[in-house]
C-alpha cells in the first residue's frame, strides 16, 4: 500500500491549515523559483517522463498536451485554463483539492502556465462550489500578497495572473471547448474540432485546458522527480490518484492511493468493504457515470487504472467508483443517468439532442418493464447511432451506461419485462 | 415573468457597491473581452434582486458590457443557476442523481415534501422556501445531500433533513457540511491514510 510520504495531497481532508503558512509547512511553494529557472523545456520533459495522464477523464498525456502549444509566442498571448467544472456524477475529488489544497492549485497553475508560455490563467470553478471558490480566491490573494504570483512570480521574472471564473450549472461546460465558449461569455456549446485549443482556444489564442488534479500534482512531480512518480503504479498508468468511492460501501470517501490498485483492495482497505460483504456486490461503475458498469465477476480482478479498466470494457474516467450491492435496481439506476444526460445535452447536435431524450424515455419504460424484448435491441442500436456522431463526447457518455447495462444485465431487463407482462395479463384476466 | 411577489420591476441598476464589484470583475478579462464578464455580472444582479433575474436586470448587464440583450438572455436561459422567476428566500436543491439515490435521496425528498408541504418546482406561500430537484452537485461520497443557498448539507437522512429545514423555518442558521459527525470526505470509520504527521516535501525530496 502507498506510504503516506508518497502521497501528494496531504491535506485532502482539510484537517490542517489550508492557508499559505500551512501549505508551506506541507512543502508547497518550496523553491518554486528554482523550478522555473530550469526552464520550460525541462518542465515539459519532466511531466512527459513522469507519465502523468490527464485526470479529467480522457487520460491524455499532460506533458504531450503541453508540447502542442506553440514553442514561441507570436502576436497572440497564450492561456492556461484550469478545468474545475467538476460535475460527472460520482465525482467529487476536485472539490476536495479546491477546498483542502488550494495552494497546490495556484502553484501548479503558475508552473504549468510558465511551461506553456502563458502569463494568464483562468480557473473555471463549477457554479455550485461557492465555498470552494472562496478557498481558491483566498489562496490566490495570499499568493499575490506574498509575491508568489503577480508581476514577478516568486522573483523569477515571470508575470503570472490567475483569475477565477465561476460556472453556472451546465455539465457540458466540463468539455473543454464548451468551457472556453462559456468563459468567453456565451452558451457552453462545444466547438467543432479541429482546430484544437493549442491553435485556437480562448479568445482565438493558443490555450491549454487541464483538469484541477492534473495541475495540482505538477509541483510535487517536479520537486520529487519524474522517476518517483513513474515508479508508482504500472507503466502507462503511473503515479498516485484520487479516488472517490460512493454508493453501497460502508465508508464512502475520497482517498489518494497508487494507480493500479485492485478495485477490491480500494474498497476493502479504505471504505470498510461493500455493504453486506464482497459477495453482496452486484456491479460497479468504476469511472464516473459515463463509463459502462462492470459486474462483480469483473470487479473481483480488475485494477483501477486506464489500461486494466479499458480491457474490461469500462474506463478509469474520473476514478469515481459507484458501488451497487445486490439490492440495487440497476435498471432504474441507469434510467436515472439517462435522465441526467437528457437534461444536460446542450442541444446543438441532433443525435444527442433527440437521442438522449429518446433513450431516457425508453429507459424509464425499461425500468418499469413496460417494453418488449425486441426493444432492448432497438435501444442498443440507437445508442450505437448516437455514439461517435456528435461534436463532443456527451453523446458517447449517454450511450455507454446503457450499453454496459445491456451487456451485463440483459437477463434482468428481460425478467422485468416478463414480470410486467404477467402482471398486465393478470389484470386483464 | 410575474411571480407570487407581484409584477417584475421595470427598472434595475447596480448599487454603487455592486457597480464597483462589476468593474473589478470586468478587469479580470482582456480589453475588448468584457463579454466574458456576463456570467459573474448576472450572478451579481441575481443576488441584488433577491435570487432571481428580472428582464430589467439582464438588460442592465447587457448595457454595462455592451452586449446585445438577446445574447444575455441566451446565457441566462442556458445555465440552470440563473432563476428567471422569483424563488423563495431559501432555495432547497436536492440531488437525486445516482450516488445520492443509492444512499437514500428518496428519503430526503420525501422529508422535504413533508416538512415544506410543497413539491419540486414550487415555492411555499410565505415565500420562505423553493424546492428543486437538481443534478449531481459533486459531493457524492457525502451522499445524500442538498444545497441551500451557498451551503452544502451532506450525509443526510430524513431526520437530519427535517431538522435543517425546521431551523431555517425558525429563522436560525443550520450547520452546513456533513450531518453525521464527519468533518468532510474522509472515511467515517476512521482515517486509512494520512495518519502520520505530514512532513514538508522540501525535507523529504532528498531521500525520494
Amino acid at each position: 500500500m502507498l506510504k503516506d510520504r508518497d502521497r501528494i495531497f496531504t491535506n485532502i481532508y482539510g484537517q490542517e491549515d489550508i492557508g499559505l503558512k500551512g501549505a508551506r509547512q506541507r512543502g508547497d511553494w518550496d523553491k518554486t523559483k528554482e523550478l522555473i529557472k530550469k526552464g520550460r523545456d525541462w518542465i515539459i520533459e519532466e511531466i512527459k517522463d513522469s507519465g502523468l495522464r490527464g485526470r479529467g477523464g480522457a487520460g491524455f498525456g499532460t506533458g504531450m498536451k503541453w508540447s502542442f502549444m506553440p514553442k514561441e509566442r507570436g502576436r497572440r498571448p497564450h492561456y492556461l485554463v484550469v478545468n474545475a467544472d467538476e460535475g460527472e456524477p460520482g465525482t467529487c475529488k476536485d472539490r476536495e483539492i479546491l477546498r483542502g489544497e488550494p495552494h497546490k492549485v495556484v502553484e501548479g497553475a503558475l508552473l504549468s502556465a510558465f511551461a506553456i508560455g502563458a502569463n494568464t490563467a483562468y480557473i473555471y470553478v463549477r457554479g455550485e462550489f461557492s465555498r470552494e471558490a472562496e478557498a481558491v480566491q483566498r489562496a490566490i490573494d495570499e499568493a499575490r500578497d506574498a509575491g508568489l504570483i503577480g508581476k514577478d512570480a516568486c522573483g523569477s521574472g515571470w508575470q503570472f495572473d490567475f483569475h477565477i471564473h465561476r460556472g453556472a450549472g451546465a455539465y457540458v461546460c466540463g468539455e473543454e471547448s464548451g468551457l472556453l465558449e462559456s468563459l468567453e461569455g456565451r452558451k457552453g456549446l462545444p466547438r467543432m474540432k479541429p482546430p484544437y485549443p493549442p491553435n485556437i482556444g480562448l479568445y482565438g489564442c493558443p490555450t491549454t485546458v487541464n483538469n484541477v488534479e492534473s495541475i495540482a500534482v505538477v509541483p510535487t512531480i517536479l520537486r520529487r522527480g519524474a522517476d518517483w512518480f513513474a515508479g508508482l503504479g504500472r507503466p502507462n498508468n503511473t503515479g498516485t490518484k484520487l479516488f472517490c468511492i460512493s454508493g453501497h460501501v460502508n465508508n464512502p470517501c475520497v482517498v489518494e492511493d497508487e494507480m493500479s490498485i485492485p478495485l477490491r483492495d480500494l474498497i476493502d482497505k479504505h471504505c470498510g468493504g461493500v455493504r453486506g460483504g464482497w459477495e453482496n456486490l452486484k456491479a460497479v461503475i468504476p469511472g464516473g457515470s459515463s463509463v459502462p458498469m462492470i459486474p462483480k465477476s469483473v470487479c473481483d480482478k480488475v485494477l483501477m487504472d486506464f489500461d486494466s479498466l479499458k480491457e474490461a470494457g469500462a474506463g478509469l474516467g474520473t476514478a469515481a467508483v459507484i458501488v451497487m450491492d445486490q439490492s440495487t435496481d440497476v435498471i432504474r439506476g441507469i434510467a436515472r443517468l439517462s435522465r441526467f444526460y437528457q437534461h444536460e445535452s446542450c442541444g446543438q447536435c441532433t443525435p444527442c439532442r433527440e437521442g438522449t431524450g429518446w433513450m431516457a424515455r425508453m429507459m424509464a419504460r425499461m425500468a418499469e418493464g413496460r417494453a418488449s424484448v425486441e426493444e432492448i435491441d432497438l435501444l442498443e442500436e440507437v445508442t450505437r447511432q448516437v455514439e461517435g456522431h456528435t461534436i463532443c463526447a456527451l453523446g458517447d457518455a449517454a450511450s455507454w451506461p446503457i450499453q454496459g447495462l445491456i451487456r451485463s444485465f440483459r437477463p434482468e431487463i428481460e425478467q422485468r419485462i416478463a414480470d410486467y407482462q404477467a402482471a398486465q395479463g393478470e389484470r386483464a384476466a | 415573468m410575474s411571480g407570487e411577489t407581484g409584477m417584475p420591476p421595470a427598472d434595475f441598476a447596480f448599487t454603487s457597491k455592486n457597480k464597483k464589484l462589476a468593474k473589478a470583475v470586468i478587469a479580470k478579462y482582456p480589453k475588448g473581452r468584457q463579454a466574458s464578464a456576463v456570467m459573474p455580472l448576472l450572478f451579481l444582479a441575481q443576488r441584488q434582486s433577491g435570487g432571481w433575474l428580472p428582464t430589467a436586470a439582464m438588460e442592465h448587464v447587457a448595457g454595462i458590457i455592451d452586449m446585445p440583450p438577446i445574447r444575455v438572455y441566451e446565457v441566462a436561459t442556458f445555465y440552470s443557476m440563473y432563476n428567471l422567476r422569483p424563488v423563495g428566500k431559501h432555495h432547497v436543491q436536492v440531488c437525486t442523481n445516482l450516488s445520492c439515490w443509492l444512499r437514500g435521496s428518496d428519503e430526503v425528498v420525501d422529508s422535504c415534501r413533508k416538512t415544506l408541504g410543497i413539491d419540486f418546482g414550487e415555492t411555499t406561500e410565505d415565500g420562505l422556501f423553493t424546492f428543486s430537484e437538481v443534478e449531481c452537485l459533486g459531493a457524492c461520497v457525502n451522499a445524500p445531500m442538498m444545497q441551500i443557498g451557498d451551503n452544502y448539507f451532506e450525509d443526510l437522512d430524513a431526520t437530519a433533513t427535517e431538522g435543517i429545514l425546521n431551523v431555517l423555518k425558525g429563522g436560525g442558521t443550520p450547520k452546513p457540511g456533513p450531518q453525521g459527525g464527519r468533518r468532510g470526505c474522509e472515511p467515517a470509520g476512521g482515517l486509512t491514510t494520512l495518519t502520520e504527521k505530514p512532513e514538508g516535501q522540501g525535507e523529504r525530496s532528498g531521500d525520494a
